[in-house]
């Protein structure tokens, strides 16, 4: 089990390795100089001139991305163009409030979707099963700022329930997350409601009931752990997506995440702060997804890692 | 219902309402099970043995399925009970063997965990009351070192295992019947000859009696004592096993004996060719007329076209033609 672990962390380094090379290349093929952004519109050519010595601009590409790279191997990421802050230290500020509202709104999802897709499996082609499907549909063809916007306006200007963006306390942390878990939801009602239709017609499920067992254990017990392998994976799949940044929403709420650090970043022409920031969004999901797959093993015994 | 019958079944009707029309899968069965003895339900695949036993307990999902008619386990009706009623009956007087070790087992739970959890339903044991019980049963059933085989998981044991693990968990609670569903089909030879062996020795122990499911009359003849032949949802011959293998009455009982391969047939009767029985079974959806058996049956007579046959009563047995009336 360790050694399984510690060679799926190890095969992270290709990995991390393919995405910083794609991205280097691709992010210089944008248009628009970096050096020309930061110095602005009155800058003589003398200025930007220095600029793109200092960012080191004025090198060969490839030999950029070798500094870029042994400067990675220390796990340097550079320092803002903009900013002059170090790129981690400007990623620290953010992740925590990533990671919270993708964690609010991941259990959201979860505690609505999983649920629903269960009493969808257990009375399909029903009105209820309808009712959750037609929700699922909605929550998934809602344009996310739409969404948060009417949330904005129904319980922050009309009933002054809530505020309407910012940090601070659990009540910021709200629509956010709302918001986002309509999206998700939808996803995660849908593959359970598939997943528990085919458990709930297997041997195992008709013995169960043989044995005299409640209608509630037969589903929990023995249907629903059996169902548990693909809704994992698509609640996995959701979460690494989140703590990609959830721009939109981070937007409408000003929410200072990721997402939005991200989005300046590309629109300031900021290279190292993107380059940093993308690198360790693929490190999450590459972790996001060893959490997942070391979790099917202790769901489902009949899979096991050496 | 005779005196000593622990089971009765009568009229029972189940029908499947599905997009094609209405899917009658047993229509009309009536049948006795004795207390003590093992009745064999023989008959080809989707003749209706099984949704008659999935039927008994009230295992099918309803709706599709719609269930009449009457089924009387000591003497009450087990088809007008709640389901609070029903559920104190499963796995504990009445249990269920299936066809498929490999599938009918959960595979996220341990072999332990599935047996014990029916004796602390119906036992109202402690939780390791209940293990040291389901350990006793897998001992019961010649599983080796039973206390490590029941934290393991289905995966880990073999069919036969798995099967021995099933008979565990069915007679667990001492049933008094036991509706054993082809227990033996999915198990090679060697393996059958252990599992009847097992059930014949707990028949014996535990004094259940056993419905046994099956479309092997090799079987039939070695467990039961009376058999019951089913045809497309109806019972059309019912006799004691040696009066139905010296003489079957039925001509589709008869097609079925004699499409059975035995070593020693050309001493007796010269060289022949091994029969069977033409056609196929119909589609439960285009019922023929008249009798149902007519368009495969090599004795037909003008009435098996036109009208359905009496359920003739001769010599204590029964059987569902017109060449008897």
């Amino acid at each position: 089990m360790f050694q399984y672990i510690l060679k799926r962390l190890l095969s992270t380094l290709p990995v991390l390795l393919g995405i910083s090379l794609l991205l280097f290349f691709m992010l210089r093929m944008l248009p628009g100089d970096p050096a020309q952004v930061l110095a602005g519109q009155m800058a003589s050519q003398e200025d930007i001139k220095n600029i793109r010595q200092q960012l080191g601009l004025d090198k060969p590409i490839f030999v950029q991305y070798g500094i870029f790279l042994s400067r990675l191997a220390k796990l340097d990421l550079g320092r803002s163009a903009r900013t002059q802050n170090p790129v981690i230290k400007e990623v620290w500020a953010r992740l925590p409030n990533t990671m919270l509202l993708a964690v609010a709104a991941i259990t959201l999802a979860c505690l609505f979707g999983i649920p629903a897709g269960i009493i969808s499996a257990v009375r399909p082609y029903t009105w209820i099963d309808y009712l959750f499907t037609s929700m699922a549909l909605f929550g998934i063809s809602m344009p996310v700022f739409w969404l948060g916007l009417m949330l904005v306006v129904i319980f922050s200007i009309i009933l002054q329930w809530l505020p309407a963006g910012g940090t601070g306390s659990w009540k910021h942390i709200v629509l956010p997350s709302f918001t986002l878990a309509a999206f998700v939801v939808a996803f995660i009602t849908r593959i359970t409601r598939a997943s528990m239709i085919e458990t709930l017609s297997q041997d195992y499920t008709t013995t169960a009931r043989s044995k005299g067992l409640k209608e509630r254990v037969v589903i929990i017990k023995h249907a629903l752990k059996n169902a548990l392998i693909p809704i994992i994976t698509v609640v996995g799949l959701q979460f690494g997506l989140l703590l990609g940044g959830a721009v939109l929403t981070e937007t409408v709420f000003a929410w200072p995440g990721l997402g939005r650090l991200i989005v300046d970043s590309i629109l300031a022409r900021d290279y190292p702060v993107i380059q940093g920031t993308i690198l360790i969004f693929g490190l999450l999901y590459i972790l996001v997804n060893l959490v997942v797959d070391l979790l099917y093993a202790y769901i489902d015994p009949r899979i096991r890692y050496a | 219902m005779r005196q000593d019958s622990l089971l009765s079944i009568l009229n029972l009707r189940t029908r499947f309402r599905i997009y094609e029309g209405v899917v009658t899968a047993v229509d009309g069965v009536s049948l006795d099970v004795f207390r003590g003895e093992t009745l064999g339900v023989v008959g080809e695949s989707g003749c209706g043995k099984s949704v008659t036993a999935l039927s008994i307990l009230r295992l099918l999902a309803s709706p599709p399925a719609e269930i009449q008619g009457e089924i009387l386990f000591d003497g009450k009706n087990l088809l007008s009970m709640s389901l609070d009623e029903i559920r104190q009956i499963r796995g504990n007087s009445i249990s269920m063997i299936f066809q498929e070790p490999m599938t009918s087992l959960n595979p996220v739970l341990t072999i332990g965990e599935q047996i014990s959890e029916a004796i602390k339903l119906h036992q109202g044991v402690t939780r390791q009351e209940a293990w040291s019980k389901a350990v006793e049963m897998l001992r019961i059933v010649q599983i080796p070192s039973p206390d490590i085989r029941a934290r393991e998981y289905p995966h880990k044991l073999s069919g036969g295992m798995r099967q021995r693990a099933m008979i565990a968990m069915a007679l667990s609670c001492h049933p008094r019947l036991l509706l054993a569903d082809e227990p033996t089909t999915a198990l090679d030879v060697t393996i059958q000859a252990q599992i009847v062996e097992l059930m014949e020795r707990l028949k014996e122990e535990i004094r259940t009696s056993i419905v046994l499911i099956t479309h092997n009359l090799g079987l039939i003849a070695e467990m039961a004592k009376r058999v019951v032949v089913m045809y497309m949802g109806k019972v059309v011959e019912e006799a004691l096993v040696e009066d139905l293998f010296l003489e079957p009455l039925h001509p589709y009982t008869h097609g079925l004996l004699e499409s059975i391969p035995w070593i020693g047939r050309k001493m007796k009767t010269g060289r022949k060719q091994l029969q069977e029985i033409p056609g196929m079974v119909p589609s439960l959806l285009e019922i023929p007329e008249g009798c149902r058996f007519h368009p495969r049956c090599s004795r037909l007579i003008d009435i098996c076209r036109k009208e359905e046959p009496p359920l003739v009563q001769k010599d204590g047995r029964r059987v569902l033609c017109w060449l008897w009336k």
